[in-house]
């Protein structure tokens, strides 16, 4: 199986665990794969052969001397181009991050994943600075959609979800701040865990909105999400808000399934478009949930969080948004002068209106444990599309892919989102969001829909 | 008395001077398509009455 393109992270481990295949032949085949299948899809940035191979050499010596080479043994991995890899610029999608130094050192999270035997390979497409859901980016061109080359990977994170949707890697890193995580996994038929705020450090990557960024992986299945998540957690006092809790690692807690666990629908906004609630009703179905829970002002809330969200962009980049607005991408530059003049007034309250609005959510997790949301409201739109209709109205395609995304990071709840073919055979996503630091909860339902059939990633041969 | 309406243009150019951010003529359009559309989410969040102990959610430990 660690031969198959498709091969899960945790096969290719067990496999140079075993001594069956050595980690420098996972590389060598990995890299061929990314030669040959990238150009269509356009998701790496950079691809780091010569360190890939040091990488998978040092996991083979280690395990020659008899040390363990790691839970990750030999997995190759690729990160958003916003996380700092030791020797590679990090464009974060921009034109003006590629005048910066190569990074000195590896992002917390990538050390992380080194050090349990995964072998770094490359830089991944993004949309300018995080700032966008379809990786349409102006500087490096479009990542194509695995599943019909014409159409988007979604984003912000989309060479992260092409790349692995498309079969060039098992594993790769995002981040998401309204959605950039879930957009994308939704829309390449893979899956994709947005952990709860501050649970994985984001030290050595590049913030766009430091209230509401997160970080995590992207995989074709549970358990390989759950084994990367896993091998991420812990304190970092380099991210401020990165958590003092010890690590909760989720792998062993899969197999528990959804026993136990009260699982209700998401209702009012998240009703969701035809397609949309057809996912989520299948996902309900299955696991036998018909009990119903609002989330009391959600369109609100979605609302504050484009206001943060823009206010924040628009203030980090302030220094060249006056001295150099024309080497931004034009697909971001104009949100980014208008998040600039966001008066305090509104931020502030904003960031009440965030106080509030957990208050009332975190009430509802007394009665429930998992509530179902749809990803987005429609499959992966056509690369260029300006609007999409949902429900009789036409509106713009691209911030309203994060309609059912953003009010949930917004008070930074953990969420899975689990790959379903819609009807028209695209890929679609349903959001299993659970209690803040619940993170195993979301993964063990995903895990028993997996099993079950209910929920699979679909990749396709890049 | 109803409020008027937001006028985004005049809030750009007015805004974009006092901070001092030059606004090329080619994106000033777009500037303003984009903080019309934050005004707009701007007046759902505002218009929501909130208690006056409610802090902001960003937490700064010292």
């Amino acid at each position: 199986m660690s031969g198959s393109i498709f091969a899960s992270a945790l096969e290719i481990a067990a496999a140079v665990r075993a001594g069956e295949v050595r980690a420098i032949e996972v590389a060598e085949s990995a890299l061929a794969r990314i030669e040959a299948g990238n150009p269509r899809l356009n998701a790496f940035t950079a691809i780091t052969g010569e360190r890939a191979l040091a990488a998978a050499r040092a996991v083979d010596d280690r395990r020659a001397n008899g040390a363990d080479p790691g839970p990750l043994a030999g997995v190759p991995f690729a990160v958003k181009n916003l996380f700092d890899l030791a020797g590679v610029v990090t464009l974060a999608g921009s034109k003006i991050d590629a005048e910066r130094a190569p990074a000195t050192a590896d992002a917390t999270v990538v050390g992380r994943l080194i050090a349990a035997g995964a072998v770094p390979i490359g830089a991944l497409n993004m949309d300018e600075y995080a700032y966008g859901f379809t990786t349409e980016n102006t500087h490096y061109g479009p990542t194509h959609n695995p599943h019909d080359l014409a159409r988007v990977a979604g984003g912000s994170s989309g060479g992260s979800a092409a790349s692995v949707g498309g079969g060039l890697v098992p594993l790769s890193l995002g981040s998401d701040t309204n959605g950039s995580i879930r957009v994308p996994a939704a829309l390449c038929g893979i899956f994709g865990l947005k952990p709860t705020y501050g649970r994985l450090s984001r030290a050595g990557a590049r913030l766009f909105s430091a209230s509401l960024d997160h970080v995590g992986p992207f995989a074709r299945s549970v358990a390989d999400l759950a084994a990367a998540y896993d091998a991420m957690q812990g304190p970092d006092s380099r991210d401020p808000v990165c958590t003092g809790r010890a690590a909760e690692p989720a792998s062993g807690e899969l197999a528990r399934g959804a026993a136990g666990l009260r699982i209700a629908i998401a209702s009012g906004h998240f009703a969701g478009t035809e397609v949309a609630a057809a996912a989520v009703a299948t996902v309900a179905g299955a696991l036998g949930a018909t009990a119903q829970v609002e989330l009391p002002q959600a369109a609100r809330a979605r609302a504050a969080a484009f206001i943060i969200t823009a206010a924040e962009g628009g203030s980090l980049h302030f220094a060249d948004l006056k001295s150099r607005a024309g080497d931004f991408d034009p697909m971001t530059r104009d949100r980014f002068l208008a998040g600039a003049l966001v008066p305090a007034s509104w931020v502030i309250e904003a960031q009440r209106f965030r106080r509030w609005y957990r208050e009332q959510v975190l009430k509802l997790f007394r009665d429930v444990d998992i509530v179902l949301a749809p990803a987005t409201p429609c499959t992966a739109p056509l690369i260029g599309q300006e609007t999409i209709e949902i429900d009789g109205a036409t509106v713009p395609a691209r911030p309203y892919l994060g309609v059912y995304t953003q009010p949930l990071s917004f008070i930074g709840l953990p969420v899975v989102v689990a790959p379903l073919r819609a009807a028209d055979t695209l890929p679609i996503g349903v959001q299993i969001v659970a209690a803040p630091w619940r993170e195993a909860d979301a993964l063990r339902v995903a895990w028993a829909l997996e099993r079950d059939g209910i929920t699979r990633s679909s990749p396709v041969n890049s | 008395m109803a409020e008027p309406p937001f006028d985004a243009e005049a809030y750009v150019d007015a805004a974009a001077r006092l901070i001092g951010l030059p606004l090329d003529p080619a994106h000033r359009p777009g500037v303003i398509v984009n903080v019309a559309r934050i005004a707009e989410m701007a007046k759902l969040v505002m218009d929501f009455p909130l208690p006056d102990e409610i802090e902001p959610a960003a937490v700064f430990r010292p």
